[in-house]
This record gives C-alpha cells, structure tokens and sequence, in this order.
C-alpha cells in the first residue's frame, strides 16, 4: 500500500516538473517577441538592420550550442550548412517568388545536407569529426564553381524578394522575420533539450558507454543532434539571404564558421542565454572594431581589429569565466 | 530560464541604449551629408581579407586627394569627409557597412564602392533610398543600366570595351596565330571573351579558374597541348602572375595579353619575386596615365599629393586610380553648383564633358552611365609598362574599335578643377 503511493507520489512529482518546464520556455519567448517588436518601433533602420542581424545569427548560434555544447559534438562546416540554407532559398525565390515555400525549402534540403553529414559523423568523435566538417566548409565555394550554371560561381546569386506588405520599412520587415525564425528555434530546441532527448543528448557527451548501457540509443542521438542543429543553420541561411538580398561563396568563408564556433564559447557552450550573447558579439565587437579604428584614425587595420577584439575577448571570458558569459553569476543579485 | 529573460532584457535594452546617443546627430540640412561646410560621401572597400592586396590602396589614395582639396579650401566653401567602409570583400558585410553608411552617417553618395559581387549586391538598397552610386569601381556592365538603376555610374572601361581592343590588337598584330582564352568564371571573364571574340573570332581554346582555387596548373596544361600561341587572359594580379610562372614551369611560352585588371607591374612582379623577368614583353591596356611616367603632369600632381598628404605610400596604378576617381568627383560636385543636391550631382554627371587624367573621354550621358569608353595598349619592358600606337574608343555592342586622337589635357595650375 505505503509502496504504491510512494510511486504514485514519485510520479506527482516529475509530472508538475514536467508541466512547468514544457511551459517556462514560453514566457521568455513571449517577451522577447514583443519586446523586439517594441525595439523595430523605436529603433532607427540602421540599429534594426543589426537587431536582424542578430537574429540571423542567433538562429544558429542556438543549433549549434546544443550540438557543441549539449551532445559534445564539434562541427567547423556550419557555415556551410548555412550556405545550402541560402543556396536554395535563392533558388526556390528566384523561381517561385514565394517567400514561406522557399523558407520551407530552405530548411528541408539543409536538414537533408544534414542527415548525410551527421551520419558520418555519429561514427566519428573529436578532431576526426571537426575535419570531416572543415571538409565540408571548404568544400561548398567548389561546388558553387563547379556548377556554375545552377550556381553562378564566386558571383553567386541575386535574391529576389517580395516587398515588405503594407508600408511597413524594409529593415523592419527583415528584422520581423528574423526574430521570427530565431524565436521559433529557440522555443523548439528549449522544448526538445528539456525532454527525454536533451537527457540523452548529455548522457552521450559524457559518456557514450555509460549511456549505451542506459539503453540510449547513441548513434541515433548523434545523428538527431547534429540534423536538429542543420535545420537551424539551413533557417538561418535562408534569413541571411533575404538580409543581403544576394548569396554568393563569400558571404559563407570558412572563417564564417570558425566565428560561430567562437561565439558560442564565449557564450556559454550548451545555453540557450550564451547563444543569445554570442550572436549579439558577432554583430557588436566588428563594429565596435571598426569604429574604434575610425576614432583612431586608422585606415589600415580595421578589419584586423576586429579579429584582434575577438580574440581578446576570447581570452579575457575564458580566464574570467571558463563556463562563457552566460556562466558569469552575478552574486549581488542573488544574496538580496 | 528567468536568467534567459533577464540576460534577454538587459541585452536589448542595451542595444536599444547605445542607440539614442548616435540618433541624435542629425543636421539641419534636408540633403543628407550636405551642409554649408561640409559633404560627406562613403565607400566599401576591402581593407583586409582576400582581394585586398593592392585594392587596399584605393581608398587612402582617393581620400588624400580630398584632404588636399579640404587644405586648399574645398569646394564651394565644403569640406569632402570621406567615410571608408572595409567589407573584407564579402557581400554580407558589404550589405552591412553600405547600410551603416546611408541610414546611420546619412552620407550624400555612395563613390566608388569596389566590387562586382559586394556591389551588385546594395544596387536595389541604393536605389530606394535615392543614393548617387558613383564611379563603381569596376568594369561590369551592371552599372550601366540608367532605366534601372538611374543613380549608379561606373568608372573602369567595362570588360567587353577593353576584350574588343585587346581582340584587335591580336588580330593586327599576330594574326595567324593560335589565340586562346583564359578567365575569371564570373561576369569579369563572360564580358571580356564576349568582346574578345565580337573582334578576333571564336578562340581556339578558353579555360576558367575561381579565386577560391589558386592551382591553374589544369588549365595552363590544357592550353600548352591545345598548341596556344597567344593567351588573352581576364585575370586578377595574383592569377596573372600565377597563371605566367606555372606556364613557365611547364615549358608553355605564348605571348601573353592581359587585362589592364590584372597586369600593373608593380603589384605583378611582387607575386612574382624572382620570376619577375618573365612579365618582360606582355601586353595590355590601361587609360589613366602610367605611374611610370614623371613627364605626366598628372603623375607630377598625383606624386606632389601622395607624398603630402598619403605618407608618401608606393606608388601604384591603385593610387593613380584612386585620384583619378577623386578629381572626377570634385569635378562634379564643381558642376553641380553651389546649391548642391542629389539629383544636380547626377545631372551634372549625365552632363559629362569632363576633362580629367584619362586617355579617352568619359562616356556618361542621360542613357549611358558607363564609365571610360576605350584604353590604349601598353607593353612591358625593362619591368615597366609603357604606352604603344595610339588610344582606342569602342562601346559595348558592335560599334566599330575607333582610334582616339585628341591630345590629353594637363591639369589645371593647382590641381584642382574648376566649375
């Protein structure tokens, strides 16, 4: 008797858990949403461009720190990923000029790029899996080059795009759906990480063994990992296309890559939060750089300073706080 | 998940925060980055990344000459400020800095933004918000479109102009000889052989490279067994010298005749380094006058300015460039007049009648915003180029290769022009 209602009581207990963390995501999601929305009325067009800007990124930057950070997987060829993301949006819009088909294009050919890559992967660990990767990061600007019918070689594509409905200002229409797709990722992934599968996802980084033996299916995990994480970057391409309005190798250099990596460190690996912060530094410290080298009168070294500035702040967070930003606990806020 | 919401917060607000500082700055003025005292117009540019070696040099040479004009007074009591944007030569960023330059430093015009992807790109951008897109630094034909684009104007000959007076050239001077092809697989490349063979004939042979891949050992192959005599080549200044030392290696000597895009000595024997003798007798064109020549007196100007006011900087043909595409922009906004305005600047170019450095007149009017419209040919000895025969003018399409004989003008006494 005592027995059963012991595990009726266990069972309570997780079930409220689980209801309260299907719904916390919600919340933050929500004020995020309107609180942009608020920002792209105040905001100037220049400021809403980078606020899309930011979105972009962080559509990414969020796939990827669950990859990384999460199931402890490291992939240098998201920004490949991203440029088939872009690819095929410019070629769906181009053809069909309907901007929901071509998103949904967009994400469905990427997610495929990513069921090939990821299994590959699931069978690789540690430098081999970051070399597959990198191969794949180096290997996309050929493909453009070699069918340069379809692709237009190193010119790339223009993008063509519906204007913005109403009287509604380009950049805030850029900046709208931007968020819209970083908002909707966001919302999935803090969803799916809180479940079964985000249990699974580390239970694979730390220990592949341990986790076979809890009858986790490891491969499977890899691979659901790492094409979860291409259908955010093939999203994220396709807003980075409807951004610059053209697509073109150069727009996805394998230092793109190499960048994504580092933003998510500094971040915070594994957190949503450090995505978020990640994606905000890739679109501040360049232009903080550039500035910088303006007010000092430089001509010369504003596109190095930016590396410089990242790198420094690379540094500086991983002596400061070896866990990323998101790590940092601001203990006057939390004796109170 | 309340920290997610509270780092969420902070960090928009913070973006929100930084921003009012920089709003506030707007001037009174209803053209934008005009006032009484001051103009300011902006640029892309890569200062770093892959194609920045040499292009680099545009943007300080073009600036130093405007710091010269803003010494001597400026233009119409004005001040040029010239704000340079680096885009590391990627589209994205291009989209980015171009949009930083028109909505948040309100610039007048956008002059000379390097680049046929990077500017392609921000056309549509520069369009609708009624940006003057001047001097594009580049010969595509995309600039050249007044019904759809009738803000932009380009400056280089576009690449069919110059691959007609290059085809001539071979069909003159070394006819009966194997002729083939060898471009960049973008519109550089298309454009050039397009004019290439509107004048010579289909080639024998044409092969292509992308800037992503620096091996042309297939394709120098491929046009050594093809028995090649001569090589035309659309190529930038590090696949010039690439594409001559791997021929030399395999035993390949045709004579080579390369795009003015591709052939300044300087920057070519540079890659080079001991191979530089072999540049010795290649042939190309240019327009502007040759850095090598101190009986110019625009090189004269051009040396008296870099030396005052550039940090004494090598001097190249990206710093001939550079002043050239500054003194055209002096020239029209002198045209434009006192009461300056986005669209009196772009009358005034459509105006044309411009005399300036280049060989050949400008070709600007209400229904052609091409740029320079023909080049004279150029060899190179003794590790310098040097101007041969006579200027050519030709257009696009299936006009005639015209030879150009109107002496070149001399700039003004203190190198400044005038209305």
């Amino acid at each position: 008797m005592t027995d059963v209602e012991e595990k009726r009581a266990a069972a309570a207990v997780p079930e409220i858990v689980r209801r309260r963390k299907r719904i916390w995501p919600v919340v933050p999601i929500v004020i995020g949403a309107l609180l942009v929305v608020l920002l792209t009325y105040t905001l100037p067009p220049f400021r809403n461009y980078q606020l899309a800007t930011i979105g972009a990124y962080f559509t990414v930057t969020a796939g990827l720190t669950v990859l990384t950070g999460l199931n402890g997987q490291l992939s240098l060829g998201h920004g490949a990923l991203m440029a088939t993301g872009a690819y095929t949006f410019a070629l769906t819009q181009n053809r069909w000029l309907h901007t929901p088909v071509s998103f949904v294009a967009a994400i469905l050919v990427t997610t495929l790029a990513g069921v090939v890559i990821g299994l590959a992967a699931a069978r690789l660990r540690g430098p081999y899996l970051a070399g597959l990767t990198l191969a794949v990061a180096v290997v996309v600007p050929s493909v453009t080059s070699t069918f340069d019918e379809t692709f237009n070689s190193d010119m790339g594509l223009s993008v063509a795009l519906d204007p913005p409905p109403g009287t509604i200002p380009m950049e805030r229409w850029q900046a709208w759906l931007c968020w819209t797709g970083a908002l909707v990722t966001v919302l999935s992934l803090a969803t799916l990480v809180r479940g079964r599968f985000g249990r699974d996802l580390r239970a694979v980084r730390d220990d592949e063994t341990a986790a076979r033996l809890a009858g986790v299916d490891v491969a499977r995990t890899k691979v659901l990992a790492f094409v979860v994480s291409a259908a955010c970057a093939g999203l994220a391409g396709a807003l980075f296309a409807v951004l610059a309005q053209s697509v073109s190798p150069g727009a996805f250099p394998l230092t793109l890559s190499l960048f994504l990596v580092m933003a998510i460190v500094i971040g915070g690996l594994g957190r949503l939060v450090g995505a978020l912060l990640g994606a905000v530094l890739l679109v501040a410290l360049p232009a903080l750089a550039q500035s910088a080298g303006e007010s000092s009168g430089s001509q010369h070294l504003e596109g190095n300073l930016a590396l410089v500035v990242f790198g420094v702040v690379l540094v500086v967070v991983m002596l400061a706080a070896p866990g990323g930003l998101a790590s940092i606990r601001f203990n006057l806020w939390r004796k109170r | 998940m309340k920290r997610t919401t509270a780092v969420f917060l902070t960090v928009l607000l913070f973006a929100g925060a930084c921003d009012g500082s920089s709003s506030t700055s707007g001037s009174g003025s209803s053209v934008p980055g005009v006032t009484d005292s001051e103009v300011v117009v902006g640029t892309h540019m890569p200062l770093t990344g892959p194609a920045a070696a040499g292009y680099s040099k545009i943007a300080p040479a073009t600036k130093a000459y405007f710091d010269f004009v803003n010494a001597n007074g400026g233009i119409n009591g004005r001040k040029i400020t010239y704000k340079v944007k680096d885009d590391a030569y990627n589209p994205a960023t291009t989209q980015q800095v171009v949009r930083e330059l028109v909505l948040q430093d309100k610039v007048f015009a956008i002059l000379n933004g390097l680049g046929t992807p990077t500017h392609t790109g921000v056309l549509d951008f520069l369009k609708t918000n009624k940006v003057p897109d001047l001097f594009v630094a580049s010969g595509s034909r995309n600039w050249n479109q007044p019904d759809k684009y009738p803000g932009t104007f380009g400056f280089n000959p576009d690449y069919t102009v110059e691959g007609k007076i290059l085809g001539t050239y071979v069909k003159q001077n070394l006819a009966g000889k194997k002729a083939c092809f060898l471009g960049q697989d973008d519109d550089f490349g298309k454009d050039s052989l397009a004019g290439i063979e509107k004048t010579l004939g289909p080639v024998a042979a044409k092969q292509s490279y992308v800037t992503s891949n620096p091996n042309v050992g297939p394709q120098m192959g491929a046009l050594k067994a093809a028995g090649c005599q001569v090589v035309l080549m659309a190529t930038i200044p590090g696949f010039t010298a690439l594409s001559i030392g791997t021929a030399a290696k395999i035993g390949f000597k045709p004579q080579f005749v390369v795009s003015n895009v591709g052939a300044d000595p300087a920057t070519v024997s540079k890659a080079l380094g001991a191979a530089a003798p072999l540049l010795e007798g290649v042939v190309s064109t240019n327009y502007l006058p040759l850095t090598t020549d101190d009986a110019s007196p625009w090189i004269q100007l051009y040396k008296k300015v870099n030396a005052q006011y550039n940090n004494n900087a090598e001097f190249d043909n990206n710093v001939v460039y550079g002043m050239s595409v500054a003194y055209l922009f002096v020239q029209s906004l002198q045209n434009a007049g006192k009461d300056l305005t986005r669209d009196s600047i772009i009358d005034a170019v459509q105006k044309n009648g411009f005399k300036g450095p280049g060989l050949v007149p400008l070709r600007f009017s209400a229904t052609d915003h091409a740029g320079y419209g023909g080049e004279q040919l150029t060899t190179v000895k003794n590790g310098k180029a040097e101007f041969f025969g006579q200027a050519y003018t030709t257009d696009d399409g299936d006009g005639a290769v015209q030879p150009y004989t109107a002496q070149p003008v001399t700039p003004p006494q203190n190198g400044i022009p005038a209305a």
